[in-house]
């Protein structure tokens, strides 16, 4: 596609900290190539802001190639814009156009509550993940790669699963910020293979337990989680995960 | 875990929604079945007799209770979920996401099922209360058995003759398929089925589940209103 360059209104919701109500303000951005990512894009307008003295906009970000799972805007209504199977870091700016006005809010939940700006506290999702989101099995000296046999499918739906950033955009999208897509992903990665095993029952439900907790609310498997995904985690392992919750709660020993 | 949590927790709760859900998509097969009897053509006689079998019957009695309970269990706990579940984002977005990423109608199961509720409340008013407590016309057939039946066929009729009444069930059967297209599926998804061989098939029963059986619903009050039976 051939390189321009565009001037944008962006309306972006301005908190000052937990407590603070917020409110949104619009900026005027120009010069704005189409080659840009969208965070470069704020990279721009945040430094004219520090040159004009004003605050410039938090939001989080990280590794910025799509693999981290901190960036987390809510653009033109939908986790990470509008393209699928994307990070906010990794939209760019050809997919708008000059003219355009884009609003850009933090992700909405009771559990992930606004830091400042565009910054949204997701801790909650680490402490789901120390609910049992692991494998505690002592492995000893480092075994042979292939000294456990895994049927191809199975490590290949594992990896899928596995594939999960926890950047929250399931939650931000749910209408019950539900976060079942990211605790089905964490709980199918592992339940899949042979490791995980040993703990799937405890690890089930001391996730679901914990995942209570923390405020999320119930799936009613509506599948805006999955459209959203940047990872583009499928909406089957939550059903996995209600078979790994059933069998746990109809056969643990305690 | 205690053994209330498999049942009260968040993945618990769909758990009741969706056994709930398929014991009345179980319920939905009869009933559909039992009222097609009105196209036999024989001024009744056959659904009135089927309907005598299910009032006189003492299992189809108890299962009756059952019934009942399934349906208020999965009323309560489904308006309980629309209501704990909104209280999850207290502040919304400016722009709604909408139908970008799912169907308006997989959103809107509170609001279908309200209205599914409201329209049984006038249908137990108009057909249930008469034929179980209240006296109902009765009319004896010659053919082998000369007990008398209720004669729940004239009281179709009777109650089909005035257009409202007709448009009021065409409006609930209309919500009934799109409750049962998110539904269908969904409940089987709750319980636990994620092999992918079954979910495209109970994806395709469901489709057409949630159109044949509402469709039938809906053609009965409106072959009466328009005397075809």
């Amino acid at each position: 596609m051939e390189h321009y360059t565009m001037n944008l209104t962006l309306k972006v919701w301005r908190q000052k900290n937990k407590k603070d109500n917020g409110h949104f303000e619009t900026y005027s951005v120009s010069g704005i190539s189409s080659e840009m990512s969208f965070l470069e894009m704020f990279d721009v307008l945040n430094e004219r802001l520090v040159v004009e003295g004003k605050e410039p906009i938090a939001f989080d970000h990280d590794c910025r190639e799509g693999i981290c799972g901190m960036c987390s805007m809510y653009i033109n209504g939908r986790p990470h814009g509008p393209w699928e199977g994307t990070t906010t870091c990794q939209l760019h700016m050809r997919a708008f156009k000059d003219g355009d006005t884009i609003v850009v809010e933090p992700w909405r939940a009771n559990a992930f509550p606004v830091v400042k700006d565009l910054v949204v506290d997701r801790s909650a999702f680490d402490r789901i993940i120390q609910a049992g989101g692991f494998i505690s099995v002592n492995t000893g000296n480092a075994v042979d790669a292939n000294a456990i046999p895994i049927e191809k499918d199975k490590a290949d739906t594992a990896f899928a699963a596995a594939a999960c950033i926890g950047c929250g955009a399931c939650v931000a999208a749910c209408k019950n910020s539900s976060a079942l897509l990211f605790v089905s992903a964490k709980v199918s990665h592992l339940a899949l293979l042979p490791q995980g095993d040993p703990e799937r029952k405890a690890r089930v439900v001391d996730m679901i337990a914990q995942m209570d907790k923390e405020g999320f609310g119930s799936c009613t498997s509506t599948g805006a989680c999955e459209a959203v995904c940047p990872k583009e985690i499928s909406i089957t392992n939550i059903a996995r995960l209600n078979a790994e919750y059933a069998r746990a709660g109809l056969t643990t020993d305690k | 875990m205690k053994w209330s949590e498999l049942f009260t927790s968040s993945v618990g709760k769909k758990f009741v929604m969706g056994l709930t859900g398929v014991f009345l998509i179980g319920f939905l097969v009869v009933h559909v079945g039992i009222n097609a009897c009105i196209w036999a053509m024989d001024d009744g006689q056959m659904f009135n007799r089927a309907a005598h079998f299910m009032g006189a019957t003492v299992v189809i009695r108890i299962l009756e209770v059952g019934l009942f309970a399934g349906i208020f269990l999965h009323f309560i706990q489904g308006l309980m979920l629309e209501f704990q579940n909104r209280k999850k984002r207290a502040i919304g977005y400016q722009i709604p996401m909408a139908n970008r990423g799912s169907k308006w109608y997989s959103r809107s199961m509170g609001l279908l099922g309200t209205i599914i509720l409201i329209f049984l409340i006038i249908h137990w008013k108009q057909f249930w209360i008469p034929s179980r407590f209240t006296e109902l016309p009765d009319v004896t057939y010659d053919n082998g058995n000369p007990a008398p039946v209720h004669d729940l066929f004239g009281l179709m009729k009777e109650t089909f003759s005035h257009g409202w009444v007709v448009i009021v069930y065409v409006i609930a059967c209309i919500s009934l398929a799109y409750h049962l297209l998110h539904g269908f599926q969904s409940a089987f998804r709750s319980l636990g089925v994620y092999n992918s061989r079954y979910l495209v098939l109970i994806n395709g029963v469901g489709i057409g589940f949630s159109i044949i059986v509402p469709l039938a619903f809906a053609m009965m009050p409106v072959s009466m209103y328009f005397n075809w039976v």
